[in-house]
Parts: structure tokens; sequence; C-alpha cells
């Protein structure tokens, strides 16, 4: 994790970016809004790579007209989730698609200790490489 | 605060021409017969708007004024159609950012069962948000008789969310003037976060004819001259009935005419031209209920 200095989770859109501002995550919202996409707000405190199904904050929003509500609800899950990591995904159900078209952290925890690369030794001196997180080392809820 | 510029001068007439809310104001005026003070109202609000706008644009202090609004009248009045066109306003001078209507009542708000109103009111205010959230017959959130109710949880968020979230979203509630009174009695938080209380008048018969002319000529029907005498006094009667609905009654009377002038056409075996197609006889109001029976109710 040479090229991240901070150990900062770069997961979804804009995570090289510094943290957006409610303001911008209100035009990120209204963007997708203004496509019909569907808007989930999910949390975990295991940002494993792979780890791709997290947690739903509440049912995921379909009818909105204004990025207010979603904000709110954002701020709902802050409040509750205050040091897991936090993202909105857009999900869009037109046939062809039917996927999520945007992702993008929206919180994360204050100190992120990042990842460990593993390294197994296997038959003739090859190496199997494995990704731990560190914070994954202790029970759910003590993470971050 | 940032400084008042005391030497700019600022048109007020070019704000509302600018935000296109004269045409709104124009439209309204010609497609709403009557109502006179609710259209006066409605100038106020829009030019209270204006002003504010003004204001802001100086530097000088402006408020978020509050717009949450209460309408009062008898069925049928036009509460629900003023609704639209004041979102429609409210959306051009940009004190709401979508101006769409949610329009809602009990059902939509109140939950079944214990943990289940919250969930729902807060589905219902996130999609309001940036428009208008109309409650129709807003007094049946509460329910005194009853005091585990969960109406109480439900009126709870709304009044939080229209004070805390006033640029959000403007609440309109809307129902009959007595039931009104007495819910605004017993939730005094209404009445004190509530700017504009608008009470629709009842139409007049001359008003209740322009109303039936407007909606046939819309429908490309048209009465022929004892039809409208015959309506006149359809409207006359009717009025003494219960459950007389204003413009509604007169949709339903007309809708009503309709089917019978349809039937009178159809057992006929003369081939009908585009006038006998449009127009409504004197035969077709008079065979309503209302002329025969008129004592007995409905």
């Amino acid at each position: 994790m040479m090229t991240n200095h901070g150990a900062r989770l770069t997961q979804g859109q804009f995570s090289f970016l510094p943290d957006l501002t409610d303001q911008q995550i209100t035009a990120q919202i209204n963007y997708a809004l203004e496509r019909g996409w569907a808007i989930g707000i999910e949390y975990t405190d295991d940002p494993h790579p792979r780890n791709t199904y997290w947690d739903m904050f509440g049912n995921p929003m379909f009818d909105l007209k204004d990025a207010a509500g979603i904000l709110k609800e954002i701020n709902e899950c802050r409040k509750t989730f205050p040091r897991h990591y936090i993202r909105v995904t857009a999900f869009d159900a037109t046939r062809g698609w039917e996927t999520p078209r945007m992702s993008y952290l929206v919180n994360r925890p204050p100190i992120e200790p990042g990842f460990a690369l593993e390294r197994q030794e296997i038959e003739g001196r090859a190496i199997r490489y494995t990704v731990r997180s560190y914070a994954a080392g202790k029970p759910e809820s003590e993470r971050y | 605060m940032s400084a008042v510029d005391l030497e700019a001068r600022v048109s007020l007439s070019e704000i509302l021409r600018e935000a296109r809310v004269t045409e709104v104001l124009e439209q309204l005026d010609r497609d709403l017969v009557g109502l006179t003070p609710v259209k006066t109202r409605l100038r106020e609000i829009a030019a209270f708007l204006a002003v504010e706008k003004a204001r802001n644009g100086l530097g000088l202090a402006s408020g978020a004024p509050s717009l949450h609004m209460s309408f009062t009248g008898n069925p049928g009045t036009g509460k629900t159609t003023v609704a639209q066109r004041i979102a429609e306003i409210l959306h051009r001078l940009g004190f709401v950012r979508k101006g769409h209507l949610i329009s809602v009542t009990r059902d939509d708000l109140v939950g079944q069962y214990i943990g289940h109103t919250a969930p729902k009111t807060k589905e219902v205010l996130k999609r309001a948000m940036g428009g208008v959230l109309f409650i129709d017959e807003a007094y049946y959130l509460y329910r005194p008789e009853n005091e585990r109710d969960y109406g109480q949880e439900a009126i709870e968020i709304l009044l939080q969310v229209m004070e805390n979230q006033r640029d959000d979203l403007v609440v309109i509630l809307a129902g009959y003037k007595e039931r009104m009174e007495t819910f605004f009695r017993s939730n005094p938080g209404f009445s004190s976060r509530i700017a504009h209380h608008i009470d629709f008048p009842d139409y007049s018969t001359t008003e209740l004819e322009q109303i039936a002319v407007g909606m046939l000529e819309r429908m490309q029907y048209h009465f022929d001259a004892a039809a409208a005498r015959a309506f006149h006094e359809y409207i006359e009667r009717r009025r003494q009935q219960p459950h007389f609905a204003n413009a509604r009654s007169v949709r339903n009377a007309l809708d009503r005419a309709r089917l019978r002038q349809a039937s009178r056409l159809c057992s006929s075996s003369v081939p009908v031209d585009a006038q006998a197609l449009s127009t409504l006889t004197e035969r077709d109001i008079r065979a309503s209920r209302v002329f025969f029976d008129a004592n007995r109710s409905e």
C-alpha cells in the first residue's frame, strides 16, 4: 500500500479524492435521481475488497424527486454508525443494465489501519498472496 | 450579514415576469371560476415571495418564509386544483426545488401496527422533499376517541419536519372547515406552524353554471337553450339536497347526462350527425332523480 499513504480505503467512485462534502453528495444524488435510479445506503465494518455485499440501511429509495430526503437518511446512518464505512449506491433498473450504476463512500472511520499482505509459501517456492484487513481481526463492532 | 446595497433598484414585476408567475396566476383566473378570496390570497403570497426574493438580492434580512398552508372548504371547491397551482408558483419563484405535488391521506401516513407509522410517514416525506405535500382530510390523522391511535405519531413527525426542513418541503393541509378547526384546536402545534389559512367559499349557482359550461366545452359538448335552463333549475334543487359537493356534483351530473344522451341516441334508429352527438337536451337533464323525488335524500 505504498501508493496510498493514509491507508485510506479506495473503493467505488471518487475514493482517491478528498471526502465529498454534503453539497457534493447532493449533486451526485441529484444526478442519479434525474436518471431515475433507485438509491440505497449501505454500511459495513469489514471493508475487504471482496466483501461486495454490505448491510443495507433502511429500504432502497424509489420514486424520490429530491436529494434532501436521501441526505437526511445518510445523516441518520452516520449517526447510527459513526465509525463504519457508509456508501451510497444508485441502482439502474433499466432492462439490460439492472445493476448499480454508481457507488461511492460517504463516511469512513477516523482511523483506517489498512490491509496486510500475507505471503504463503507453497510447493516449488511459489507464493500465494492474501489481503487481510488489520481491523477485521477484532470482533464486529470493535473494529474501528 | 452582507452589506445592504442602498443604491440598487429592483423591479418586482420583473421578478414575477421572469419567474413566469404572472402567467400561472392568469391561467388560474381563466381556468377557475369564482374563488375570489383564494385568488387574492394567492396573489398576495406570490407578491410576498417576490419581495422576499428581492430583499434577498439586496442583502436585506430574509428568513426562509414559512409557507405551510391550510385549505378549508366544502367538498368540490377546488382545493386540490389550487394546491397544484401553488406548487407551480412556489417552484417558479424558487421556494421549492422540484415543484411536484404529492397528494396523501391518512392511509398513506399512518401504519397498521406499532412501529409501522414512523417509516411510512418518513417514506412519504422523503418523496415530497423538494415539492409540496398535500394532506387531504388532515383531521383524520387525529382520533381523540382512541388514545393509542397511531395518527399522533405521524403528526409528531410531520410537525418536526415542518419546523426543521422548511426549505425542503411545503405542507398543505386540506379539509372541511369545521372539522379542520377542531383539529387545529386539539393540535395547537399545527396551527402555529401554518402561516396561511385559506378558506374556499361555496360556489354560487351562476358560478356552477359557468363551471358546467366550461367542463362541457373541454369535452366538446354543449347544452341547448332549454337544457341550460333545466340545468340551472337542477343546480338549485341539488343544492338543497344532502351530499352536495359543488363542482364535483356538477361533474357527476354532467357525466350522467351524457349517459342519458347516449342511450337516447342509441334507442332511435335515425342516423346522427356531429351536432346531435354533442348536444345535451332538456330531456337528458330533466330525467335526473333530482327532479322527481326531490324530498327523498340522494
